[in-house]
């Protein structure tokens, strides 16, 4: 545990900004004074521990331990109570300490637990070991990570930050045919990497709604298609291509409630003749061309400046 | 707005994956992914029996609250997977879809459209 400290700032830092509280046990099992020594040792078998500690009418008054009880078969002592092997010098830590403090305990102390005392009443609370400590620094650890990831994706304003007259990206998803494990995929993936690139929201998710309906078109109908965002700091246009069997009428597909699905793809909850119409909903713009035999070409438009965005919305309404 | 927390504690609810400290905007029913879609809201609750690993993805791209499978339905280990993976709560129910809308609409959770 030391050399975790010292190679490691960030969990030294969260040492520092863990309370004991954060990492204690507080399910912990505790024994009263008047425990035969006999129980106790029943106790620590079944569970599986090292020590308890020994409270009277909610007092912590010892802590005792395998060492204890080993000392005292020796001793002869397995009839009495727990309160003659007992530690009575009780070393404790209180809640709001921080953690770095039982660390501290771990090597100044040959103890493996410290019992954890309430500062205001001066109650046991809980008890603290070192898988505790770990446990505790790694739970930090992990939403420190979340938070950061989240914060840095959120932080980052690709179009702001690159210079140039013109910036055009390219992301080309391939997808799988009849699959269904993978439907969804590319979509999800895109919807990441605009994210990261620091697309409104708004317009990420209706970018991504509507490439999933086309992406579930792809997995239902046919072997293989593709689908590619061309972003540019205007606009985000996407390009959907297969080589599927093609739409025979395109003006019946637009129709809501209007499928063509295989039972095996409705039953999956798609084929609900929403496809399209939902992809023309979520876009600000859509073009489909189709041939029977060859394949379909989708291309949808998202503005991404603010105000032009709302009002092709809405004059499309 | 109630927590999906408080909401999964009172309907006896399992909740089986995702973080339900969030606030659930209303709810929506249906079994058609497209029609969730098209309508469901985000920070909805979603109600169905589909299980399969695509109510993850509807359920992500749409940002909804969360999935509740009804009449004692488990998700598919791949769903189950995902949704872990994806942070999507799945909570489940034995009763069945209409049962369970009633209890929600009596704890508050109400459609989108006001009628």
């Amino acid at each position: 545990m030391n050399n975790l400290i010292k190679n490691s700032s960030k969990t030294q830092e969260l040492t520092y900004e863990l309370k004991i509280q954060d990492a204690m046990d507080k399910n912990y099992i505790t024994v009263s004074s008047k425990t035969s020594v006999s129980s106790l040792r029943e106790i620590l078998r079944k569970k599986r521990i090292l020590g308890v500690p020994v409270v009277d009418d909610g007092n912590l008054v010892g802590i005792v331990s395998i060492e204890d009880y080993i000392k005292s078969t020796e001793q002869g002592k397995l009839n009495e109570t727990v309160e003659t092997i007992m530690t009575k010098d009780v070393v404790t830590l209180f809640s709001d300490e921080p953690l770095i403090n039982a660390i501290r305990y771990f090597e100044k102390y040959e103890f493996t637990r410290f019992p954890v005392i309430c500062r205001e009443d001066n109650k046991l609370i809980g008890i603290v070991s070192k898988i505790d400590t770990i446990k505790g620094i790694l739970k930090k650890l992990e939403t420190v990570y979340q938070d950061e990831e989240e914060r840095r994706y959120r932080a980052s304003h690709f179009f702001n930050d690159v210079i140039a007259d013109g910036i055009s990206i390219e992301l080309k998803y391939l997808v799988e045919g009849k699959n269904f494990d993978k439907a969804g995929e590319a979509s999800t993936r895109l919807k990441k990497s605009l994210n990261r690139l620091g697309l409104p929201p708004e317009v990420v998710r209706r970018v991504t709604i509507s490439t999933y309906e086309a992406e579930i078109n792809i997995v239902s109908y046919t072997e293989k298609g593709e689908i590619t965002a061309y972003i540019n700091s205007d606009r985000i246009r996407m390009l959907i291509t297969d080589n599927g069997p093609g739409i025979e009428d395109i003006g019946k597909a637009m129709t809501p409630g209007y499928s063509n699905a295989p039972g095996w793809v409705r039953e999956l909850g798609f084929g609900a003749g929403m496809g399209l119409p939902n992809i023309k909903k979520f876009s600000d713009e859509m073009n489909i061309t189709s041939i029977v035999g060859e394949g379909t070409r989708l291309e949808t438009f998202f503005f991404l400046n603010d105000n032009s965005d709302e009002d092709k919305k809405e004059e499309g309404k | 707005m109630k927590s999906l927390k408080d909401i999964a504690e009172k309907l006896n609810l399992e909740v089986i994956s995702g973080n339900t400290e969030r606030e659930v905007s209303g709810g929506y029913s249906s079994d058609l992914l497209s029609d969730v879609i098209a309508n469901a809201q985000k920070d909805n609750i979603w109600i169905t029996l589909q299980t399969h690993l695509n109510i993850v993805a509807v359920a992500n791209l749409k940002e909804l609250a969360g999935i509740i499978l009804v009449n004692g339905r488990q998700p598919e280990e791949s769903t189950l997977n995902k949704a872990k993976q994806e942070n999507i709560p799945i909570l489940l129910t034995e009763l069945p879809t209409f049962e369970i809308i009633g209890k929600l609409y009596e704890l508050g959770v109400k459609g989108n459209k006001r009628f």
